[in-house]
């Protein structure tokens, strides 16, 4: 175990990151950023936004052309959302935008300006755990660990929408994301587990 | 692994139909509108495809949305094919579309992608998506039909130059319920049905549809001409989420005292468009729904098919699935 002194490695990668991105957007804080009001008018994006994560709203810089994981990532240090083919084919990034499960590195940050963005750091409340976590902790679900925040953020999904689902309903719903290590069925144990509990 | 950006493009981010269309007039084949982004975002981070003007209709609110007027429903071409799966009016009149739609790919692709970019996404031929220089790419050859090309995926009909298939579930099965594709440019809107707005290679070997620089697609009108038939849906993939068709079947029929008063039937992904079964639909009418009238259907499916080197066995696929449909 790392001592208190110690810097872990995730919290020198999230010290860089939070440091990168703040000198980044230094550098837009003054001068105009991006396109005029008439471009605006029809649509333009400025690259200042602000975004909705995990309740908290965020200011960040933008580019037109990042994905969502991007900006979750490598600019809010938000890295319980993982990158796997960064292709929606395997749904290691998957969030939820107004509570439904999408692919964070199919979709582009500007286009969820105004929603709602929940990432498996937001699912933990002062009560503890969400319930899906701790069940996924009770039935041994995950194996390597890598894929569970997006299997989570599925399960989450489905669950708000059913929360009575049935085994064949949470491996629907449960398909959009890939386990290499074949832990399917204790992925559906815990799911299974989590909704007899009631989320 | 490294995971490197998209390369740079100017996002719009129009709110109305009207900001849209002035944005395709001015930058014309510059523009690329997207939808869901999944057919889109592969091309721009494999380099493949590059567009200096990305529009994205999220905003656009009248593209959306599900309406039920006396000669149908329409449905927006921004409406995601997880509301078309679970619309109440979609499972009570044309169930065939719901089924179809709640097959494409995974739910998180089906929370995203849209009615409208499903109709308009490229084929998945893996040669042409790679971006190598294919006749469909603008090039002057095609790498899947050659001797050692992997062409299991490709088509059993219509090749021209081009093997590619249409990778589309809910494209045959608007072929089916008759549907008209309403198309809007700076200029006005027009309307193709279903079966014309998907081409072919020899129509026009760079699109797979009628839509042109600077229009859109904007809605999806379906009559009611098929509304309460009796439908058959089934497709048959690798695998059960996420994969492409290596075949699928859409059909619609009446039956009165046993024997079928109208049917229509669709096949998707052995083609380049839509393949509609017109010979199937003539041979079965007035026939009861019986073996022997599966059988016959089967048959006839699969005349004039002419497989590549790997994909013989969407042939008796085809034949089967066709059985299928008709023994319901």
């Amino acid at each position: 175990m790392l001592s208190r002194t110690k810097t872990s490695r995730r919290s020198f990668i999230k010290g860089v990151i939070a440091s990168g991105a703040a000198a980044s957007s230094t550098a837009y804080m003054f001068g105009v950023s991006g396109c005029s009001n008439q471009e605006v008018a029809i649509g333009g994006v400025e690259r200042l936004i602000s975004l909705n994560v995990n309740g908290v709203t965020r200011n960040v810089d933008a580019l037109p052309n990042e994905t969502l994981a991007m900006t979750l990532r490598y600019k809010l240090g938000l890295t319980g959302t993982k990158l796997g083919c960064d292709r929606g084919e395997c749904g290691a990034c998957t969030v939820l935008i107004d509570g439904v499960n999408l692919y964070a590195c199919s979709t582009l940050t500007h286009s969820v300006r105004s929603k709602q963005i929940t990432t498996i750091e937001g699912l933990e409340t002062s009560d503890g755990l969400h319930p899906v976590q701790q069940a996924m902790i009770d039935e041994l679900g995950p194996q390597c660990g890598f894929c569970t925040p997006g299997q989570i953020m599925s399960a989450v999904s489905l669950l708000n929408k059913n929360p009575n689902p049935t085994r064949d309903d949470v491996r629907r719903a449960l398909s959009g994301n890939l386990c290499r290590c074949g832990a399917y069925d204790h992925y559906i144990n815990a799911v299974m587990l989590a909704a007899q509990r009631g989320v | 692994m490294s995971k490197d950006m998209m390369p740079n493009f100017e996002l719009y981010q129009p709110e109305t139909l009207e900001n849209l269309l002035q944005l395709l007039d001015r930058y014309g084949d510059q523009a690329w509108p997207i939808a869901g982004g999944h057919d889109s975002f592969d091309w721009f981070k494999d380099r493949a495809k590059y567009y200096p003007y990305v529009i994205d209709l999220n905003g656009i609110a009248e593209l959306k949305g599900i309406q039920e007027d006396e000669s149908g429903i329409v449905i927006g071409a921004m409406t995601s094919l997880t509301e078309i799966e679970e619309n109440t009016i979609v499972n009570e009149k044309f169930s065939l579309l719901s089924q179809a739609a709640a097959r494409v790919a995974s739910p998180q692709i089906r929370h995203a992608g849209t009615i409208g970019g499903n109709l308009n996404q490229d084929t998945r031929c893996w040669y042409y998506r790679y971006g190598v220089d294919c006749y469909r790419a603008g090039g002057n050859t095609c790498y899947a039909d050659t001797p050692e090309g992997q062409n299991r995926e490709h088509c059993l009909w219509g090749a021209s130059r081009c093997v590619a298939v249409s990778p589309s579930d809910v494209a045959p099965a608007m072929v089916v319920l008759d549907a008209t594709m309403v198309i809007a440019s700076s200029s006005g809107t027009r309307e193709v049905s279903a079966e014309d707005f998907f081409i072919g290679p020899e129509v026009d070997i760079e699109r797979m549809t009628v839509i042109e620089p600077g229009e859109i697609l904007v809605s999806i009108k379906i009559p009611n001409t098929w509304a309460n038939a009796s439908f058959y849906f089934e497709k048959v993939a690798d695998r059960n989420t996420w994969d492409f068709p290596l075949v699928n079947i859409s059909r619609a029929m009446f039956v009165e005292n046993g024997s079928i008063t109208r049917i229509r039937m669709a096949a998707g992904a052995v083609q380049c468009t839509p393949r509609r079964l017109e010979v199937v639909e003539q041979v079965v009418t007035g026939s009861p729904v019986n073996e022997e009238t599966a059988e016959l259907a089967g048959e006839v499916a699969i005349r004039g098919a002419i497989p590549l080197n790997f994909n013989h066995f969407k042939i008796p696929l085809l034949q089967n699935l066709v059985k299928r449909a008709l023994r319901v």
